[in-house]
């Protein structure tokens, strides 16, 4: 079995196989990221590109030290630094990377489809690092690998993602590849951030969130986008903290080994409670080691020649 | 690189060149031989070559800890990470998991292998091994050395020296993989 892919931009055309090939090859890499020398000889002489065109931290400097590891060559491009700012294209950007020999393209987009659009016009390989409100698949990768490291088998799991499902490209991911794997799926939040028609993924809609953690062995919150506030999604944050904040409390509502994820960063205090982050529950922070690994994984399967 | 977990179906022309009592008897020389240039199993580890590698370094552990009493420390090691060909496949071959559980400072650490053939699986392995810490002294145990080394890479220990044309294909077959212990060659 091999991931006989050129990109990676959605988790939707995913089969349970491939998916269960990059979980299993993250688990090899987890190994290696566990070394006193954490490098491996195995990407040497390509190139990554990290194309981000929104701002990000954490996904950035995990593909970074990922494609680092592997021994790639390693460059980051961000827009404001770039020509960008002149007015060229997507796709001419890219090119002008490819034209250096970029081996993997990640990129980072605020646009729906960018990275889809991206791959039809460059030979490089691409991985979707986030595009618009449409999907992160590295990230729902990362939580899969995070659920499994706990030994939850995912036929039969209870999920519940909580927040702003419809600006969330983690809740769209992980909703194609849960559901895929037999788990169910649950999205918790406001009429007003429930995009319409999610039902049809496969997915259960809950607007209250004490009746949608009942039971669950997973809690998935997302992060609350603060600066939506004022475009009528919520009256106030307090109000939102009170209805989907998550407390030790509500965490006491899901199943009693349930564990607690979050894609990060998060907002303490608004959609999570600070004890319930630092909890035992919380898994958070092995999400963000996790991602190197599953990072590794998946620039290793993509690395196959052209 | 060989892959000799990666079998065809047998055919009517395999040749057989060892069976199971040729194997148990090889294992059983090399392990005496492991012991005495060794003087003994202070300081000795061995490290299993997926996949057929891993089994009959697992076999030496036994045989070794029946003539001495004691088990010596052992580990498993996927070179895929280090192959030199990654570069040109078109798809990655799978990975598996490396596990050498034990601190190799100061060891003998005797590499095992089921087939010897151009060399570059040891090469990998053994920068495979040097990233996981320094050994004090690798030495390689094979049970089968077909020729052909494309590498100046040469074992200190064999069950067999099988003199074959590049054409052809030597499989080793283990019970650990379901299959009767021999060591079959096809013309491929």
């Amino acid at each position: 079995m091999s991931l006989k892919r050129k990109d990676l931009l959605s988790l939707a055309p995913l089969s349970v196989d491939e998916i269960t090939l990059i979980l299993e090859t993250a688990d090899s890499f987890k190994e290696v990221t566990g070394r006193d020398i954490k490098k491996v000889p195995a990407l040497r002489g390509r190139t990554v590109v990290n194309l981000f065109f929104e701002p990000s931290t954490r996904t950035r400097t995990s593909f970074e030290l990922a494609a680092k590891r592997l021994s790639a060559d390693v460059i980051n491009f961000s827009p404001s630094a770039s020509s960008v700012v002149k007015g060229e294209t997507l796709l001419d950007t890219a090119r002008n990377i490819e034209a250096m020999q970029a081996d993997i393209i990640v990129l980072r987009h605020s646009s729906a489809g960018a990275a889809e659009t991206l791959a039809q016009g460059v030979k490089s390989s691409v991985i979707n690092a986030g595009d618009g409100w449409h999907e992160h698949p590295t990230q729902a990768l990362l939580d899969l690998y995070t659920i499994r490291q706990r030994g939850m088998d995912f036929k039969g799991l209870r999920v519940a993602i909580v927040g702003d499902v419809s600006h969330s490209r983690v809740a769209r991911s992980n909703i194609y590849a849960l559901t895929k794997l037999g788990a169910e799926v649950r999205v918790v939040g406001p009429s007003t951030m429930m995009p319409w028609g999610i039902e049809k993924l496969g997915a259960k809609v809950y607007y209250d969130m004490d009746e949608g953690l009942r039971g669950v062995n997973v809690i998935m919150m997302l992060r609350l986008q603060l600066e939506r506030q004022g475009r009528a999604l919520f009256p106030t944050i307090r109000e939102y903290t009170r209805l989907y904040g998550l407390t030790a409390e509500r965490v006491r509502l899901a199943d009693p080994g349930a564990i607690v994820m979050h894609p990060g960063p998060i907002n303490r205090g608004v959609e999570i409670a600070p004890d319930v982050a630092d909890s035992l529950s919380s898994v958070i922070l092995d999400q963000v080691a996790n991602g190197v690994a599953v990072r590794m994984g998946i620039l290793y399967l993509m690395s196959g020649a052209n | 690189m060989t892959t000799p977990t990666n079998r065809p179906t047998e055919r009517k022309d395999d040749k057989l060149v060892m069976d199971a009592g040729d194997i148990a008897r090889a294992l059983t020389r090399i392990a005496h031989e492991i012991l005495e240039r060794n003087k003994g199993v202070r300081n000795l580890a061995l490290v299993g070559i997926r996949t057929g590698g891993v089994y009959l370094a697992h076999r030496l552990v036994k045989r070794i800890q029946g003539i001495e009493g004691v088990q010596v420390p052992s580990g498993e090691l996927d070179i895929t990470l280090y192959r030199d060909d990654l570069a040109l496949r078109k798809n990655q071959p799978v990975l598996r998991k490396t596990s050498v559980p034990f601190d190799m400072a100061e060891k003998v650490v005797v590499l095992v292998d089921d087939v010897l053939f151009t060399g570059r699986t040891i090469r990998a392995a053994m920068d495979g091994l040097m990233d996981l810490g320094r050994p004090g002294e690798i030495q390689l145990a094979v049970l089968v050395d077909r020729g052909h080394r494309q590498l100046p890479i040469k074992a200190n220990y064999i069950g067999k020296n099988l003199p074959t044309s590049r054409e052809e294909k030597v499989q080793v077959l283990l019970e650990e993989n379901g299959e009767e212990d021999r060591v079959v060659i096809s013309k491929s």
